[in-house]
């Protein structure tokens, strides 16, 4: 007799959903998670007295339907703000804006709107057949197995049926880079660059990179799986996680935080439990990790208790991250050329020509500092006041491209980068840096240490082709059982895995479900 | 490492001058990247010396790993599909390693001097898998390939010849023990080992010490007939013997490009060096599924009716091809005319009579001959004197 049947790893957003699933299909099951909140990388923190951010991911574009339905998250306290346009900052306040399927800018030409037309349009039709995919295991591709079959013939299907000249351009596109994309589209580089940015958030990629189209695909499922549209969480990302956390313990999962699991642990050929940090062991029937792969097979499994070609694969999985935070206080709303207070609550992009941020790219490949960085930015408290004492504001800014370890050490770029980072931004708000009340940086080494995701990396491992669907998080361990008997994947490091969407936590429990090994 | 000496594309082993020099027929093959005889002077005179006196073979191009470190045993014990547990100090081990795929890769033996020192000796270069083997051990995994020279010592004078070079009571080690000697001031290490299936030893020494080593073997050893033999002769021992080749009998799984080339353990007949009890080994999932549904092939022993050795041939049943002869032979002392052969299942009982599709030729003239031939027990040539302890005397 096991104490529970299964223990997931991980109170992150897929964790708690698997846990949610199984718990619904009265198995018994417990969360372990490190940190002291639920919701792992969709957390909300006070970085300075009285203002709090999110402090990792911001924007809530992918987030399944079916799971917010069935979790019942809207119940549990889940508040998002109205769908949000992207305006990307020029120096020149000549800014453009992106909403939906439209494009608007006194520099941008007719050409460049109706051709962002048709580019949607297509990338919503290759979109659309790669989200086939998501919504269930991904299918192996030599296992005579009718479950993969049928997926496989309904991706060959929706390919079909994309019509000859769409599917050769799928076919073209899906493996070259986002930058030889954007050239054959569109003329605009501020229209280019904005799509660009787009499809190398969270990577080491830059615009020429190959891959470059597909996490752009990637991230474009999210208008077939989610309310269409980026979203900001009210009360920070962190209400997701409660929001999570509750409808989890509704359906009665136990869920213990500030408790590290140090060992996931093996009787005979089989897993059989978790020891925890402070030699407390619980056993059960499975053990499902949301942490990402290396976590998961590295550090707590251990190479050693697994046979080597799969330790090779583990060892092998690339895990890079060039992205950092900036969390900015503010005594007041800072004024950016061109904009009103309207637009201030939207998503503010800046992205420098193609160009500029290839080159941006590259000192981060060497451990060093770059002159110029890319900013995502969400002025959150203007949506929401709570996150800030009446008046002020928080700014919260995704920033690429950042080396995880710097030459010269985090003790000394630290304060330097954050300063620069600034100052970049005050070229677009020139008011910023008189109001700044306190500012924190965190670095991808920062994420690492504080979410406990390897190499910082949010999306739990590289986008890249040989690491996503079949292949995801690498042969042997895909459909989210691992080579090593009872032990199941369910986190960002299992397909469709990569962004805030739910999936691999609720596709893990199905599997574990249909698999019957908690029968 | 010191580096082997170079001056053309092959490398050169610690005996080459002495090889060199007995080589009348100047027969060279490459074994290994290494310049290495076929044949000395007569293939079958080499081969009578192997089973008749002894014959001296130069293995020293085998590829040798000395692991060691707190974790040495259970690295290897992941590695390997037996339990090497069970191998004592100063013992010997043949053994077999997979991938996850349950797929042979190469076999060897492991040699243990220590708790936690080992070496493993192996056909193929194992350098790349083992490394990635030691991810999560504390163990040191050292290519000696060129640190150790070795001879093997082989046939029914062998014992007397090595006490006579100094290896007291050599005639009390047991089949797969190791004894530790001194020669010339440096080690000397006799392992009762071999790949001819007889009374034999293997002995490793420095290389500084291979070619004086050499000399007075042949020295010590000319009233006991001792020969140096090549790897034809070795070829006829070993199929005799019952032993298994790699890259001849099976390919390595790593080398494989074609899908279905490769071979699980029970398919090539050496399911009993797997060892479901340990929890964990390479390749133990997918042996465990194989066990269950079972294998696609039989690997198998063949007694060919006739003198005309079956290689390469096409093995047929009812006029149908069920399998393929990987090495065959005339063996002079088992008298047979044998054939190692890979059968489709159900294919392959002992006792299944098959027909060998034979091509030779004679004076530009090739002849097809469909031979008879049964399945019989391996190996066919087992002498008492390969495993009595104290080993008979000459």
């Amino acid at each position: 007799m096991t104490d529970y049947d299964a223990i997931v790893i991980g109170a992150g957003h897929n964790g708690l959903i698997c846990a949610s699933y199984l718990a619904r299909a009265k198995h018994t099951v417990l969360v372990i998670d490190a940190r002291l909140v639920p919701g792992g990388c969709a957390s909300t923190r006070e970085f300075a007295e009285n203002y709090r951010v999110s402090d990792c991911a911001q924007w809530l574009s992918q987030l399944d339907k079916t799971v917010v339905s069935d979790l019942q998250l809207s119940g549990a306290g889940l508040v998002l703000s109205d769908p949000k346009s992207t305006i990307s900052l020029q120096s020149d306040a000549s800014h453009v804006t992106f909403d939906g399927d439209t494009v608007i800018g006194a520099t941008i030409d007719n050409e460049d709107v109706t051709d962002y037309r048709s580019f949607r349009s297509q990338m919503r039709r290759f979109a659309k057949v790669l989200a086939t995919l998501y919504n269930g295991r991904p299918p192996k591709l030599v296992e005579r197995n009718w479950t993969d079959r049928i997926t496989l013939l309904k991706l060959g299907l929706g390919l079909k049926m994309l019509g000859k000249s769409h599917m050769q351009d799928l076919m073209r596109l899906a493996l070259i880079n986002i930058y030889d994309v954007m050239n054959e589209y569109f003329k605009h580089p501020a229209l280019k660059s904005a799509i660009a940015l787009d499809a190398i958030t969270g990577s080491t990629m830059g615009p020429r990179s190959p891959n470059t189209v597909f996490s752009y695909l990637h991230k474009a499922t999210g208008e077939f799986l989610s309310e269409s549209g980026t979203r900001q969480v009210i009360g920070g990302m962190g209400a997701l996680g409660s929001a999570l956390a509750s409808s989890a313990e509704a359906a009665g999962v136990e869920i213990k935080l500030g408790c590290k699991v140090k060992a996931i642990k093996k009787t005979g050929h089989a897993v059989s439990g978790v020891e925890l940090i402070d030699g407390t062991l619980l056993s059960s029937k499975i053990v499902v990790s949301s942490a990402d792969p290396t976590t998961t097979f590295k550090s707590m499994l251990g190479y050693a208790q697994m046979e080597a070609g799969m330790a090779k694969r583990a060892e092998l999985y690339r895990n890079r991250c060039g992205t950092a935070k900036l969390h900015i206080a503010l005594k007041a709303l800072p004024t950016f050329t061109g904009l009103n207070h309207a637009q201030l609550s939207q998503r503010l992009i800046i992205a420098p020509p193609m160009d500029d941020m290839e080159t941006a790219l590259n000192p981060m490949k060497y451990s060093e500092i770059s002159d110029q960085h890319l900013f995502d930015i969400s002025i959150p408290s203007i949506d929401d006041p709570s996150l800030s004492p009446e008046g002020h504001h928080v700014l919260s800014a995704l920033v690429h491209y950042v080396p995880f370890s710097p030459n010269v050490g985090w003790d000394e770029a630290r304060q330097s980068l954050t300063d620069q980072l600034i100052n970049e931004i005050s070229a677009y708000a020139p008011d910023l840096k008189s109001l700044v009340v306190a500012s924190e940086l965190v670095t991808p080494a920062d994420f690492e240490r504080t979410h406990h995701v390897t190499g910082g990396n949010w999306h739990h491992g590289e986008l890249s082709i040989d690491q996503a669907l079949m292949m995801r998080p690498f042969p042997g361990s895909t459909q989210y059982k691992t080579a090593v008997e009872g032990l199941y994947l369910c986190g960002a490091g299992a397909h469709p895995g990569g962004g805030l969407l739910g999936l691999p936590g609720r596709n893990a429990a199905k599997e574990i479900i249909k698999g019957g090994a908690l029968a | 490492m010191s580096s082997p000496t170079r001056d053309t594309m092959l490398l050169k082993t610690p005996f080459h001058s002495r090889v060199e020099a007995a080589c009348a027929l100047n027969d060279w093959g490459n074994w290994m990247g290494y310049t290495t005889p076929n044949a000395y002077f007569d293939v079958e005179l080499e081969y009578f010396a192997i089973r008749s006196t002894t014959g001296v073979f130069d293995l020293s191009p085998m590829n040798k790993y000395q692991i060691s470190g707190p974790d040495a045993e259970t690295y290897l014990n992941r590695l390997v599909t037996r339990d090497i547990t069970k191998i004592g100090i100063n013992r010997v081990g043949y053994a077999i390693w997979c991938n996850d795929a349950g797929q042979v890769l190469d076999d060897g033996t492991i040699f243990r001097f220590s708790d936690n020192e080992f070496r493993l000796c192996s056909y193929q270069r194992a350098d790349d898998w083992l490394a990635w083997n030691s991810l999560g051990f504390d163990v040191t995994v050292e290519n000696v390939s060129t640190d150790i020279a070795g001879l093997a010592v082989q046939g029914p004078t062998s014992c007397t010849i090595l006490t006579l070079l100094g290896c007291e009571n050599l005639n009390q080690l047991k089949p797969f023990g190791m004894a530790h000697y001194e020669f010339e001031g440096r080690p000397l290490m006799v392992s009762r080992t071999g790949f001819t299936g007889d009374l034999g030893y293997e002995v490793w020494v420095p290389p500084e010490s291979a070619e004086a080593l050499w000399d007075q073997l042949f020295e010590l050893g000319r009233d006991y007939l001792i020969k140096p033999f090549g790897s034809h002769a070795l070829e006829l021992a070993r199929i005799e013997a019952g032993f298994l080749q790699a890259n001849t009998d099976f390919m390595p799984a790593e080398e494989v490009v074609r899908v279905g080339r490769t071979r699980n353990p029970f398919e090539l007949g050496l399911g009993w060096l797997v060892d479901f009890n340990k929890p964990l080994f390479n390749g133990r999932a997918a042996l465990a599924t194989v066990q269950e549904k079972g294998s696609k092939y039989r690997f198998v022993l063949l007694d060919v009716d006739g003198n005309k050795p079956a290689e390469h041939s096409f093995i047929m049943k009812n006029g149908k091809v069920v399998g393929t002869v990987t090495s065959a032979a005339w063996c002079p002392t088992a008298k047979a005319n044998l054939a190692y052969a890979q059968l489709e299942m159900p294919h392959g009982v002992v006792g299944d009579k098959l027909i060998a599709e034979i091509y030779y030729q004679r004076e530009l003239h090739w002849t097809q001959l469909y031979a008879p031939c049964k399945v019989i027990e391996a190996p066919i040539f087992k002498p008492a004197r390969r495993w009595q302890t104290p080993a008979p005397p000459h």
